[in-house]
């Protein structure tokens, strides 16, 4: 690899960015397709951070919903009912960021119940979570109730669903490299073994979970700000599924694969629309046929070479001659 | 007081129904130690199978029952055969989704075909009793009556046959079973089928009792039972009819005491709090899971 | 397995946005674009199909005699039909994309309250004309963050704040009932306004309501909320839930020994309502609609004529509704003169006085809802027949 290919990604990244600003001025892009990249950039979010606990992890959390829509009611409860007339450039982000930090804080609570329980009974657990927050916000009349939230203004843009989108990933592709990560991997192959080779499950898990949620927040408040109402019927488990499905398309334990299910699904959903209900039934379908050739999806535990880190080989201690020893030379 | 019974009658239909899709659940769990995700559609489907009977010939109630069992049965097998056998030694997870990914295609490939709620036709003559203040009907009597007979067959087959042994060998060590000459296949397939024989009997009873059939029935009740066989022990058959009972007892209770809204709160924080304190369900067994 | 793989996903990704941006290009011919939100698929599919098959109706009528008259030609009219599921946020999202990607002129629905709302904050911000045939929940057409009228949301039918108050007078004068108990969907807009507006005009008109009983949508078994309706015993029953939902009520509540009648909203007007009785509990019930195919004016009499020579069946109210909302949306088109929606927008607000389908409309100046006169029907011997009118 090059010094140029060293800074390629770097390059591509800034210059989607300095895109994704200008899109909404010009005219080039019209309205609907700014709204299906915003929505591929949020479920992308959503993706990448269901397939830390699901694929990395190998959890079955089905709750993931759940924390979008904590994240989704704190940041519009911010933005429409605490201070309604701030400015958006300073508001918007502090709005996003305190949406996540709610999810993140409830992804604690379920981080703690995965020490013990493992499996079906946590994916059972994250399913009672789910409900129990669907559940909760029905009986909040301060956030509406069942009938919801109106009037959240429209703060979501191109570059503000990129900007999060590459924050989310890059983060999670850190942590999934870091040795932390490894551990996190560790626990999904064998967790026994892990802890007696002294990776720290506990504090693992934790970090899982609670990066987990508080990226699924951040989506969350995305998402009220992009369609600018929220009900509680729309963080179902319906919504899971679609998070479920994405991530299991794409790839599991793969940042590729997040993106690639994410944009594959919101794109063939929109594209499908003339086929209504049975929309539904293709994709699924699609989903049973490639669990049954390729269980892991189509990227599953793999990941394009650009987004892992590269590994220089470690410099070996020269000689007195200022030269590489051979291989199989002992060096002083 | 009489309230209360009043509504406790109301809880026993309801239980009796979840009992029946919960010990489907129960069942599919116990030998594959899978989550038929699919199960809820299947129960959907029986009430919709029903129509399709009466509408093409009308029968008597004892004699559609029968025949929606045989159907749903078949429907199980094949679910088993195509979908889950060949995902058998892959991953568990993917077995999960492609239960998941089935129940959906099934879900709304009938809503593709009949988007429209359905009344199901009358099989049975309701008749109201009333009796010291207290009324019941002829339905709530059936479906009581039909459940419990089903769950006391299901109960005497797994402990009382041959076949009913077997099943519970596959649940304590699949990989030996077929070493002692018992078809692990035939035996997992038949399991299936029973399994949604119940299912598909639950559909048509609710069916009965609340006469407007949609192909969305299937979710929330599919999901209900589902955590009612958690709470009683994913795998454990009479602990699949004790949650379900539980689950419908504190569900009609909580309607009647607070605003129906707060239902699904306390279902599911019941279900919570039980799974925190006790992690495998009430009469569960804890199992070693290395992974 | 993995090389042929990673070769299709390549063209596939190709092919996917390449899908997408034709699917975003606009048609060369001009035409008057409107769009349909409808209820296709969902709680109320007859809604949406009513909805769908009257806006068909109008727009193969309007393009026989040579389209809409816009400026100095004649443009053919081309509806795009959007399916929101009647679920809140599949509305706000179809909204979008009818105003955004298909560049509709106006958009016609969704008729189901709770999609109203939000598709109308969507039309509000986008600027784009709606007409809701059906919803008549007054927060439709108020912006929920200024408390003020929207601008661009009209209606073609009276709001709750009419209907209730008929119903309130009917059920004491005609059926003198004294005492009324209400059970009501509490997750949905439309009945839990609807069962606030009936209390007080109940109250108002001497009677006392003696039960306010909840349920949430999706809810099959009622037993406990009729069982506590049932101890108190009420004249009658407000029944404000749509028309799948309704026979099981009223079915398990005969089931539990209740025999008063039920009163009902306009929800209930879709004939499946008696398709779906099959134990005929509602035999004998009351329910406000806009329009009875019983007494029509001579343009009902055409349009029903019409539309059960086109579609096999006669239109209920929704379909009556959406063919006068088609009628005004393609009115204002021709009076604004040219293919721009403030135009279009300002024509509908300078409308005054319409003669629909379904009676006759006043628009007072600045108001988004006419004042017209609803009906009582009752449910006989397996039909809707009309009791009385009452005028605003």
């Amino acid at each position: 690899m090059g010094a140029k290919s060293r800074y390629l990604p770097a390059v591509l990244l800034i210059a989607g960015f300095v895109a994704s600003v200008l899109i909404p001025s010009t005219g080039l892009v019209n309205d609907y397709l700014q709204f299906v990249l915003m929505s591929v950039a949020i479920n992308a979010i959503l993706c990448v951070s269901l397939n830390l606990v699901n694929g990395w992890m190998g959890e079955f959390s089905v709750g993931h919903a759940g924390f979008m829509a904590l994240g989704a009611y704190a940041s519009a409860v911010l933005t429409v009912k605490l201070f309604p007339g701030a400015p958006p450039l300073l508001l918007f982000p502090a709005a996003v960021l305190i949406g996540g930090a709610v999810a993140g804080v409830a992804g604690i609570p379920i981080g703690i119940l995965s020490f013990k329980t493992r499996g079906d009974y946590l994916a059972i657990i994250t399913l009672a979570f789910l409900m129990i927050v669907k559940s909760g916000l029905e009986n909040i009349p301060y956030t509406g109730g069942p009938r919801g939230m109106l009037g959240i203004p429209r703060l979501t843009t191109v570059a503000w669903a990129y900007f999060w989108c590459v924050v989310a990933f890059w983060v999670i592709r850190n942590l999934v490299y870091s040795k932390y990560g490894r551990g996190i991997s560790a626990i999904r192959e064998d967790e026994i073994a892990a802890e007696a080779m002294g990776v720290p499950t506990r504090s693992a898990k934790l970090v899982a979970f609670v990066t987990s949620s508080f990226f699924a927040g951040v989506a969350g408040a995305l998402f009220a700000h992009q369609l600018q109402f929220i009900n509680p019927s729309s963080f179902d488990i319906l919504k899971s599924t679609e998070i479920l499905v994405m991530v299991y398309l794409g790839g599991v334990a793969s940042l590729g694969g997040s993106l690639l299910g994410a944009g594959v699904v919101t794109i063939l959903t929109q594209c499908l629309q003339p086929l209504g209900t049975w929309r539904m039934v293709v994709l699924p379908a699609l989903l049973v046929l490639l669990m049954l050739f390729r269980p892991g999806g189509i990227m599953g535990y793999r990941d394009w070479s650009w987004l892992k880190p590269r590994r220089s080989p470690k410099p070996r201690p020269k000689n007195e001659d200022g030269q590489q020893p051979e291989i199989g030379e002992v060096s002083p | 007081m009489k309230y209360l019974i009043q509504q406790a009658i109301n809880a026993l239909q309801l239980g009796s129904i979840y009992a029946l899709i919960a010990l489907g659940y129960s069942m599919v769990y116990g030998v594959l130690s899978m989550i038929n995700f699919a199960h809820g559609d299947v129960f959907m489907l029986g009430a919709f199978f029903c129509l399709l009977l009466i509408a093409i010939v009308p029968v008597p109630f004892w004699l559609a029952l029968i025949v929606v069992m045989g159907a749903t049965a078949i429907l199980g097998t094949l679910i088993e055969r195509f979908a889950y056998r060949p995902l058998r030694n892959a991953p568990r997870v993917s077995a999960i989704i492609t239960a998941l990914g089935c129940g959906l295609v099934i879900q709304n490939t009938t809503l593709g075909i009949s988007p429209y709620a359905r009344p199901m036709p009358r099989l049975i003559d309701n008749v109201t009793y009333e009796f010291g203040g207290l009324t019941f009907t002829t339905l709530q009597l059936i479906i009581i009556g039909v459940s419990v007979v089903l769950m006391v067959l299901l109960d005497f087959l797994i402990r009382k046959t041959s076949f009913g042994m077997a099943m519970r060998a596959i649940s304590s060590d699949r990989a030996m079973v077929p070493l002692l000459g018992i078809p692990a296949n035939r035996v997992i397939a038949i399991t299936f089928a029973l399994g949604a024989a119940l299912g598909g009997a639950a559909g048509l009873l609710y069916g009965m009792a609340y006469p407007v059939v949609s192909a969305a029935m299937g979710i929330s009740v599919g999901w209900k039972a589902f955590v009612a066989a958690v709470i009683g022990g994913i795998g454990n058959m009479r602990g699949a009819v004790l949650g379900a009972f539980l689950l419908g007892g504190g569900e009609v209770m909580t309607v009647a005491v607070l605003p129906s809204t707060y239902r699904d709160l306390i279902s599911y924080s019941l279900l919570l709090l039980i799974l925190v304190f006790k992690p495998h369900g009430l009469l569960g067994k804890p199992t070693l899971q290395k992974a | 397995m993995h090389k042929p793989l990673r070769a299709l996903l390549f063209p596939a990704a190709i092919v996917c946005s390449g899908a997408l941006l034709l699917t975003s290009c606009q048609p060369s011919k001009p035409s008057v674009k409107i769009g349909i939100n409808a209820e296709l698929t969902g709680e109320m599919p007859a809604v949406g199909a009513s909805c769908k098959q009257a806006a068909e109706l109008f727009a193969e009528q309007v393009n026989k005699a040579g389209g809409i008259a816009v400026g100095t030609e004649k443009l053919p009219l081309q509806l795009s039909v959007v399916d929101n599921s009647c679920k809140a946020d599949q509305a706000a999202a179809a909204a979008q994309r009818l105003i955004s990607q298909n560049g509709v002129l106006v958009m016609v629905g969704p008729n189901a309250s709770s999609c109203a709302i939000p598709a109308g904050e969507i039309a509000e911000s986008l600027g784009c004309l709606m007409i809701s045939p059906w919803s008549t929940n007054p927060k439709t057409t108020v912006d929920s963050t200024t408390g003020k009228t929207k601008k661009n949301v009209f209606r073609a039918c009276f709001t709750d704040r009419f209907e209730s108050p008929v119903l309130a007078a009917f059920a004491t004068k005609n059926l003198h009932a004294k005492t009324a108990a209400v059970l009501y969907d509490v997750s949905s807009e439309a009945p839990t306004s609807q069962s606030t507006l009936f209390k007080e005009a109940f109250e108002k008109a001497g009677g006392k309501v003696v039960a306010m009983e909840t349920y949430t949508t999706g809810d099959r078994d009622f037993a406990a909320q009729l069982t506590k309706i049932r101890e108190t015993a009420p004249d009658i029953i407000y029944l404000p839930a749509p028309y799948n939902d309704t026979p099981l009520i009223a079915a398990q509540a005969r089931q539990l020994g209740i025999k008063a009648p039920f009163l009902g909203s306009d929800a209930w007007s879709s004939p499946d309502i008696i398709k779906l009785d099959t134990g005929k509990s509602l035999e004998g019930s009351y329910f406000c609609n806009h329009y009875s195919t019983e007494a029509p004016n001579p343009k009902a009499k055409q349009f029903i004529a019409d539309y059960t020579a086109r579609f096999g069946n006669a239109p209920d109210d929704v379909a009556a509704l959406t063919y006068d909302a088609m009628t005004l949306a393609a009115d204002s088109v021709a009076k604004a003169g040219k293919l721009d929606r403030s135009a279009v927008r300002d024509a509908m607000a300078s409308t005054r006085a319409f003669d629909g389908v379904t009676g006759q409309f006043v628009y007072p100046e600045g108001a988004r809802e006419p004042a017209k006169s609803a009906v009582i029907m009752q449910i006989k011997n397996g039909g809707f027949h009309w009791v009385s009118t009452v005028n605003p």
